[in-house]
């Protein structure tokens, strides 16, 4: 089982996304039935069959690192937060896609991961102001997540699925927007087979991040 | 004639309030999150205005600007709206939005906020009873009666919080020198914690892997949830659910150690950040000393007792006024972006704008004793017959409990984790 290598995805995005929940289903293929707020880093891991089905099958652990936090936060705790950040070989950004704050926060969470070499008081450089050409050398896939789709009115569904297709070009990421259902009233026996059933959006099939 | 153009002065100062207001709320408080009732936004601004409108009233006072029958009329008005504002809008709003949080009553909002507004009448009227605050030959709803419980309110907050800060600001920055934090400690620290995480996700992979044998064999782990169910777990149990449900406990104590780390290192984060701040500010004046600077410098030196007199007891009032409401401000920001989160944020702004407008008044309240005799009548005019000495006592005696209290929990809590912060 050591012999397994080792493959660590950050899931960031602000509080009360869903971060927890989407990690939750990820690795337990179960709806989490009591959120609650997550102190500092929860770690879940995922078994995954990488090219299943052919003669290269290799079986890795995918860790999902749950970093909890905002990014308004004082820099002591960005200072905690970015120890999180070494090594990482891919990161999720989640967003609330009834929330537009969390969507544009994400760039700012983008950049406390990506540049926690260079600016470690975690001070913003660019203020703001998206700079498309930090991401141009960036090696570490990127996938944007957004959440809550089923909060948003029927009508409002497009408008806002454009949006967010823009912030993900934005980042060069792949896109799904989740409907991650919550049960708390109902209390039935939560087992989904698979993930493929909880996507909503026609964004293929869930990318698993691989290197090539 | 007079009293228009001192009326408008009056309200293009209230609209300047209300827009700083609006701004703060906007650009601090509300930076991370998403206004989507601005009804909350409105009464911030508005609260906030009113506020500093009465502050300006006693500078104006001091500095003998605009007439004074105009003064005493917009004291009134001022402290009409205010305490409107503070007692039927603010509660009614808090428990609106209290009640929108929770499910099952969403339907009924209006009814309930009612209801829960009516309680905290009860309890505030029922708050005047113990005390001995003014002469019981005013009516019910007379500025007086509210005025007495409001600043009765707002007076233990006032001493609760100066108390505590008396004790604990030299608390922090004596054990901020004393502790020394080293970069060395921090970097321990943070290995301690990688490793907890490292140990975590090796349980997790044991974990995922014995659950997916037991699913490709065909178990299932069922847990224990219910009374029945641990009966059941405890007579009939699969060896391979069992194993999990021990590694299961031993990764929530492992979580647990992981959540105190890191609560840990960012304390000690933030501890290296004050020793730096506090040994870099050498030699910076603040605004008011300078601009005391410059205007001796400029002005000349001639000059009469009563002036000065006049000219001192201002500066003194306004030093008092500016830094409360600026100490005021950074407090609710601290506050606010430490308890707050996307569902409680409007409950909690407008929890904070109650607490402000109870500050301020009761901050007019005390003002009073620190402003020279001839200043003092306006107050007394306009507030009433409230026993002003009540209130002094009053503050006295809830700033020593305080005070006391807050030395007897830093005394506690420091014997309680004394090695934690000294051990390599």
């Amino acid at each position: 089982m050591a012999s397994l290598d080792r493959v660590k995805v950050l899931v960031l995005g602000d509080s009360g996304v869903g971060k927890s929940s989407l990690v939750h289903l990820l690795c337990q293929n179960q709806v989490l039935g009591n959120p609650s707020w997550t102190v500092g880093c929860s770690v879940d891991v995922r078994v995954h069959d990488y090219k299943e089905g052919t003669p290269e099958e290799k079986t890795y652990y995918i860790e999902l690192w749950d970093v909890g936090g905002s990014v308004g936060s004082a820099s002591s705790v960005k200072s905690t937060r970015a120890v999180f950040y070494n090594s990482v070989n891919g990161i999720i950004l989640v967003h609330d896609l009834t929330n537009k704050k969390s969507s544009q926060n994400l760039y700012r969470w983008s950049l406390e991961a990506l540049n926690r070499d260079l600016v470690p008081s975690g001070v913003l450089v660019t203020n703001g102001d998206y700079d498309r050409e930090q991401f141009a050398d960036n090696q570490i896939p990127l996938l944007v997540i957004g959440t809550k789709l089923d909060q948003i009115h029927e009508t409002k569904r497009h408008e806002v699925l454009t949006r967010t297709a823009f912030l993900a070009e934005d980042f060069n990421a792949e896109e799904i927007n989740l409907v991650i259902e919550k049960r708390y009233f109902l209390r039935e026996g939560n087992q989904i087979p698979g993930f493929p059933d909880r996507k909503r959006f026609g964004g293929g099939t869930l990318k698993s991040l691989h290197y090539d | 004639m007079s009293f228009l153009i001192d009326s408008s002065i009056m309200i293009t100062s209230q609209i300047l309030f209300f827009g700083f207001g609006w701004l703060f709320f906007m650009r601090q408080l509300f930076k991370d999150y998403e206004v989507r009732q601005y009804v909350v936004q409105v009464i911030f601004s508005v609260t906030f205005a009113f506020s500093c409108t009465m502050f300006e009233l006693i500078i104006f006072e001091i500095l003998k600007v605009l007439n004074s029958s105009s003064r005493y009329f917009h004291w009134k008005m001022n402290l009409c709206v205010i305490l409107l504002i503070l007692v039927f809008m603010v509660p009614f709003y808090i428990g609106y939005f209290i009640v929108s949080n929770i499910r099952l009553l969403h339907k009924q909002r209006l009814l309930f906020s009612c209801l829960l507004w009516l309680t905290f009448m009860y309890f505030f009227w029922k708050l005047g009873d113990p005390f001995p605050i003014l002469s019981p030959k005013h009516g019910i709803l007379s500025i007086e009666q509210l005025i007495s419980r409001v600043g009765v309110i707002g007076v233990t907050l006032m001493a609760l919080l100066s108390g505590f800060g008396a004790v604990n600001c030299p608390y922090t920055y004596m054990s901020y020198f004393l502790r020394n934090v080293t970069d060395a400690d921090i970097l321990a620290l943070e290995r301690r914690l990688l490793q907890t995480m490292d140990m975590i996700i090796s349980k997790k992979k044991r974990m995922a892997m014995t659950r997916r044998t037991m699913f490709q064999k065909g178990e299932v782990h069922n847990k224990p949830s219910g009374f029945w169910g641990m009966i059941k777990s405890v007579t009939t149990s699969a060896p391979g659910s069992e194993n999990l449900t021990l590694i299961q406990q031993e990764v929530d104590a492992l979580e647990e150690l992981s959540r105190q780390l890191f609560l840990e290192t960012a304390d000690l984060y933030a501890t290296k950040a004050t020793i730096n701040i506090v040994f870099d500010r050498v030699g910076k004046t603040d605004p008011v000393t300078r601009g005391i600077e410059i205007t001796v410098n400029y002005l000349g030196i001639q000059f009469d007792v009563k002036f000065w007199s006049q000219h001192i007891s201002f500066i003194l009032v306004g030093i008092i006024i500016v830094t409360s409401i600026r100490g005021l401000l950074i407090t609710l920001t601290k506050f606010f972006y430490a308890i707050s989160s996307s569902k409680s944020s409007n409950v909690i702004v407008l929890l904070l704008a109650q607490i402000m407008g109870m500050y301020f008044v009761s901050s007019v309240l005390l003002i009073r004793m620190s402003m020279p005799l001839e200043y003092r009548t306006i107050i007394t005019e306009v507030l009433g017959e409230l026993q002003f000495n009540f209130y002094h006592r009053w503050f006295d005696v809830i700033f020593l409990v305080s005070a006391l209290s807050s030395i007897l929990f830093l005394y506690l809590a420091h014997k309680q984790a004394p090695e934690k912060h000294m051990a390599p």
